[in-house]
This record gives C-alpha cells, sequence and structure tokens, in this order.
C-alpha cells in the first residue's frame, strides 16, 4: 500500500461515534446476519445441494473447455487414455516384460491405468481447487466444497469416456461380457466418494499452502507405483519374498482396493481369490472414511478461502 | 450520522473492519531461494523476519448502511475501497471486527466463472448457476441478457466462443449476465465504464432499475460524475482509514480538494479498466 500522496487533510472525519457494543447490539436487533461467517454442517450441506447444478455444469464446461482448440476436438477425451495405456503397454508389456504370470495383461493393465488416473487427477485438480481458482472464490459467493467437488465431477466424466475406450479394448482382447461387469458401478461410486474426500483435504491444505501442488505428482507416482497399476500385488504376495504386513498393507491401500475391485469386475481371468479379503468392506470403508472425513475437514476452514 | 432516524432499517453494519493480506515471498533481500528456506528452517520468527509481508488494506472502519441508501466509496488508487466492499460480500476475512448484513451481498461479477473457450451461450448458463440462479430463471432470462448484451446484433456471435469476441463484446456479455440477478444488497465495483456510449448508457438505466430492486447499493467508482448521479451517500477511503461519511456534495467537494484539480474541468477522465 504505497501511497504517494501527502498526508490527507486532517478534515473532521466521521466514523460513528458509537461503541463497538452499540453496532453489535443494532445488527443483532435488525436480526443482520455475520458477513463471511462459516455456516452450519447441515445449512453447509444444504447450500451445496442448492449449487448442485453449477457443480455439475461447472464441471462439464471445464471438461469441453479442455480440448476446444484442438483439431480433433472432442476426439481426445477418448485418444488421451488410450495412447497413456499405449505407452504403459510399450515399457512394462514389452521392454521390461512384466506381463509374465498375468493373464489378460493388456485389460488388466489399461483398467489399472484408467482407475489409477482417476484417482490421481482427482486428486491433483483438489489441491488446485482453491488456489488455482481464488479469482472464483474472490468474486462470487457460493460454498467452497463446490470447487473441489465439481473437479472430481470432471474427472468422473474423463473417465466414463475412458471406460467407453476400455470396453472396446477388452471386447477385442477377448475378454467376454459377464453380469460383473455391473460390479463396476457401485466400485466407481465408492471411488468417487473416495476422491471427492482426499480431494477436499488436498483442497484445503493446498490453500493454505500452494507448495503442495509442487510436491504432490511426487507423491502421486510414488503411490502409483505401489498400488500394482502395472503388476500384480497378488502374484507378488505369492512369492513369500516380502513380510506378510508389507502385501497385507499394499493390497489394502485404496488406490490397490478400488483398482482391484474394477479388474474383478470387468475382467473374468482375475478371481476373486486374488482379492483382499473384506474387499468390499475395505473399499466403503476407504469412501466413508475420506469422504465424510474429508468433508468435514474442508468445510472446518470455509471462512478462510480466498485470503492471501 | 445523527440524520438517520432510529425506524431506518440496517442493512450492512461495519465494526471495527480490519483487513489484512498477507503476502509471501516478499523476503527481504537477497536470493528469494534462500530467504524461502530461512522461512522453512526458522519457523519461530516474526511474520516480516519471515518473509510475510502484513499489508493493511482496511484499518478499523465502521459504519451503519440502511436500506434504500445507494452509497458511493471514493478514494485514491489503492485506498482499499475494492477490499471493504469485497469483505462486505463475504468473501474477503476480516481480521478484526465484524461485519453483520442482511441476507447475502453481491458483488455484481461473474468475469471469474465464465470460461474463453466456451459459447456465449453457455457462458450465460454457467454466470447465471455461479451466481446462484435457478435453471428456470435462467432459462426465462436469456433472452434478455442476450439481447440487452447487444452481442448479436451483428450476427450470430452468441454461438462463438467467447475467446473469439472483442474485448467490449465480452465486457457486455459479462456485465449482462452480471446484471441479471435481483439483489438484496448490491455491490458495484467501477462496472459502468464497458462498452461503447450506447452500452454506457443502456448499462446506467439498468443499475438504476437493480437499486430499485436492491436494499442498498453500494459503488466503487473514481467517475465523481457518476457518485453524484448514483449515491446519496459517500464513504471516503483513504488508506485504509474511513475518512469521511456523509452526503454525497459535502464528501466530494472534500475529496476534489484533496485529489486537486477535478473540481475545475470534469474532463473525461480515461476509462477505468474493466475489473478483471
Amino acid at each position: 500500500m504505497s501511497q504517494v500522496l501527502d498526508t490527507p487533510p486532517q478534515t473532521p472525519a466521521a466514523p460513528p461515534a458509537s461503541a463497538d457494543h452499540d453496532l453489535a447490539a443494532l445488527a443483532a436487533r435488525h436480526g443482520l446476519s455475520v458477513s463471511g461467517a462459516r455456516p452450519s454442517l447441515p445449512e453447509y450441506v444444504r447450500q451445496l445441494w442448492a449449487r448442485r447444478h453449477f457443480i455439475t455444469a461447472f464441471a462439464t464446461a471445464k471438461l469441453t473447455a479442455q480440448y476446444s482448440q484442438a483439431k480433433l476436438g472432442q476426439v481426445w477425451q477418448v485418444m488421451t487414455p488410450l495412447l497413456n495405456a499405449a505407452v504403459y503397454y510399450f515399457i512394462f508389456g514389452v521392454l521390461l516384460g512384466t506381463k509374465h504370470g498375468v493373464p489378460d495383461y493388456i485389460p488388466f493393465l489399461v483398467t489399472g491405468v484408467f482407475i489409477w488416473t482417476f484417482t490421481q487427477s482427482s486428486i491433483m485438480a483438489g489441491t488446485r481447487a482453491i488456489s488455482g481458482n481464488l479469482g472464483l472464490v474472490r468474486a462470487l459467493h457460493f460454498p467452497r466444497a463446490a470447487l473441489p467437488l465439481s473437479f472430481c465431477l470432471q474427472q468422473l466424466q474423463q473417465l466414463l469416456f475412458s471406460m467407453g475406450a476400455l470396453v472396446v479394448i477388452l471386447l477385442c482382447f477377448g475378454v467376454p461380457v459377464g453380469v460383473s461387469w455391473l460390479l463396476a458401478l457401485p466400485a466407481l461410486f465408492l471411488q468417487f466418494t473416495f476422491n471427492a474426500g482426499v480431494s477436499m483435504v488436498m483442497a484445503r491444505m493446498g490453500a493454505k499452502t500452494p507448495d503442495i501442488a509442487q510436491l504432490m505428482p511426487f507423491v502421486l507416482r510414488t503411490w502409483m507405483y505401489v498400488s500394482g497399476v502395472m503388476w500384480s500385488i497378488d502374484k507378488l504376495a505369492q512369492k513369500d519374498s516380502l513380510p506378510h504386513v508389507v502385501t497385507v498393507a499394499l493390497a489394502a491401500n485404496p488406490a490397490a482396493v478400488y483398482i482391484d475391485l474394477m479388474r474383478f469386475a470387468l475382467i473374468d481371468s482375475f478371481h476373486a481369490s486374488q482379492l483382499p479379503a473384506h474387499v468390499w468392506a475395505l473399499a466403503a470403508g476407504w469412501a466413508l472414511v475420506a469422504g465424510v472425513g474429508g468433508f468435514i475437514y474442508f468445510w472446518k476452514a470455509e471462512e478462510t478461502y480466498g485470503r492471501g | 450520522m445523527a440524520e438517520h432516524p432510529s425506524e431506518k432499517i440496517p442493512t450492512v453494519v461495519a465494526d471495527g473492519v480490519d483487513i489484512v493480506y498477507r503476502v509471501n515471498g516478499t523476503g527481504a533481500g537477497r536470493g528469494s531461494a534462500t530467504a524461502a528456506l530461512n522461512r522453512i528452517v526458522r519457523r519461530r520468527q516474526t511474520e516480516k523476519a519471515a518473509g510475510v509481508r502484513r499489508v493493511h488494506a482496511v484499518k478499523n472502519v465502521s459504519f451503519v448502511a440502511y436500506r434504500g441508501e445507494a452509497i458511493g466509496l471514493i478514494g485514491t488508487n489503492g485506498s482499499g475501497k475494492s477490499t471493504l466492499l469485497k469483505a462486505v460480500a463475504g468473501l474477503l476475512p476480516v481480521e478484526n471486527g465484524r461485519i453483520y448484513t442482511d441476507g447475502q451481498p453481491s458483488l455484481l461479477g461473474v468475469n471469474a466463472a465464465l470460461m474463453n473457450d466456451l459459447t456465449g451461450e453457455r457462458n450465460v448458463h454457467l454466470g447465471g448457476l455461479a451466481m446462484g440462479m435457478s435453471r428456470e430463471q435462467i432459462r426465462d432470462r436469456y433472452q434478455d441478457i442476450v439481447d440487452f448484451s447487444g452481442i448479436n446484433e451483428k450476427g450470430d456471435f452468441i454461438t462463438l466462443p467467447m475467446r473469439t469476441y472483442s474485448s467490449g463484446m465480452a465486457a457486455r456479455l459479462r456485465f449482462s449476465i452480471a446484471a441479471a440477478k435481483d439483489h438484496d444488497v448490491l455491490l458495484i465495483d467501477e462496472a459502468l465504464a464497458t462498452g461503447d456510449r450506447s452500452f454506457q448508457k443502456r448499462s446506467e438505466d439498468r443499475i438504476r432499475e437493480l437499486r430499485k430492486h436492491a436494499g442498498t447499493v453500494f459503488l466503487v467508482s473514481h467517475n465523481n460524475k457518476s457518485i453524484r448521479d448514483t449515491c446519496d451517500r459517500v464513504l471516503w477511503l483513504e488508506r485504509g482509514e474511513l475518512l469521511m461519511d456523509g452526503p454525497t456534495e459535502e464528501v466530494l467537494k472534500e475529496y476534489e480538494a484533496f485529489t486537486g484539480d477535478k473540481s475545475a474541468k470534469p474532463k473525461p477522465k480515461p476509462k477505468a479498466p474493466v475489473p478483471s
């Protein structure tokens, strides 16, 4: 605030002479509410629900805007995940030969990559949800949780495009269509809840410390390599080379749980025996803990978003 | 303040408001990387030494705004006018003090919610939803918004992406979207100076219309003429402090004496930039 002007004239300024408690009493008498105060949790949920159309419209708008300058336009929605899968197949399937022992390796790999990408990009987008949209946060009034939710929804829409591509890949590699494909829906729902919860946690942290956005790619890449995206955790467990605790921890990590659930749902050669024990309880538990915990954690700082 | 009889209904009460920005990475002196490291290593030090600068943008401001008032906010650049407005809207947290409001005051502006890669049509919907309008309200007012913006006067531009618009056209569409909603307490930040002459006239009319519906209007402007035209009370902020609060003419006289020659020749000043 560098002011180059002379000291303002000492005119008899007229800040109301009334003491603080008088103004507070005046406000209370007329039933005014504190501006920018954090609403109660039920009220917050109600406000969020009232903005549901904004959340979906913002997600769709972001998704469409993403490729609107490209010549191929929305074709990239499908092309990008396919190219991703191709690169991973080339490196891990052809060059490193990780596929040994995994039947239907390409469907296995592509499912893993797509499902992982959903979690990864949701968390990345969540980290920047507040810090990258300060203009919006400072210009308009809406429950801030709309932003991380909207970004997760955008990633879900993106994933649905990828799933379309995945179905084609599955059919090309002779994976039969089965009733178990319906299990993909609850699995996706639980994963979305988990992602949304984690993104809200990251959104609050990223709003306070934007540096986290620089750090997250490394954290996420490490997480990817331990989540069995390109290799089978089950196969590793059978080798007995690792302590039991480690293999259980690997199999119970949320990313691995959601990836393996989707593989189980879609690929008939991926059997229930390859899933960790109580897999649905794990999936629901992670979703519940992250979803509810993340939402409350985010709401606790609602009134501070937009500062600095 | 004596002229407010007790039966007036307050809509906005600011009670000793302080607003402080904290800016990272202003570490004094040499290489900011080492300064940043310093900041992390020595956590327990004053914010100033840690390279965090505190900008005290608004200092101990108190006022009461009543229903039916149109209040101008004046002051030189960087005096905290827009900051105060944002705090009234509940968009910036206050450091000390409280702001009480009747309902949810809204800032006139949706720029940040709009996306250049989308068509004008979709931006109308998106902007409306971002302001909290329902889908039905947007459907009802869609044609009004488009007609008001005048985007389609030179062809079917509303179905083109906003990035293809000229800056004037984009500004007009943004204003039209922002002005489509009725507000209890309306906060306007130099929104009048957009578009060409005929559009400016139309937007001034629309502002007056909004004023009729809104309980209270706050207007931030550097254009003393538009303050005179629309406001009956003026708050003068200087360096974050409330210097004067009173009837428009009284305050503007002092303000013009303070800033210099403005009262002598009302030359058309350069247009204030569109707030982004």
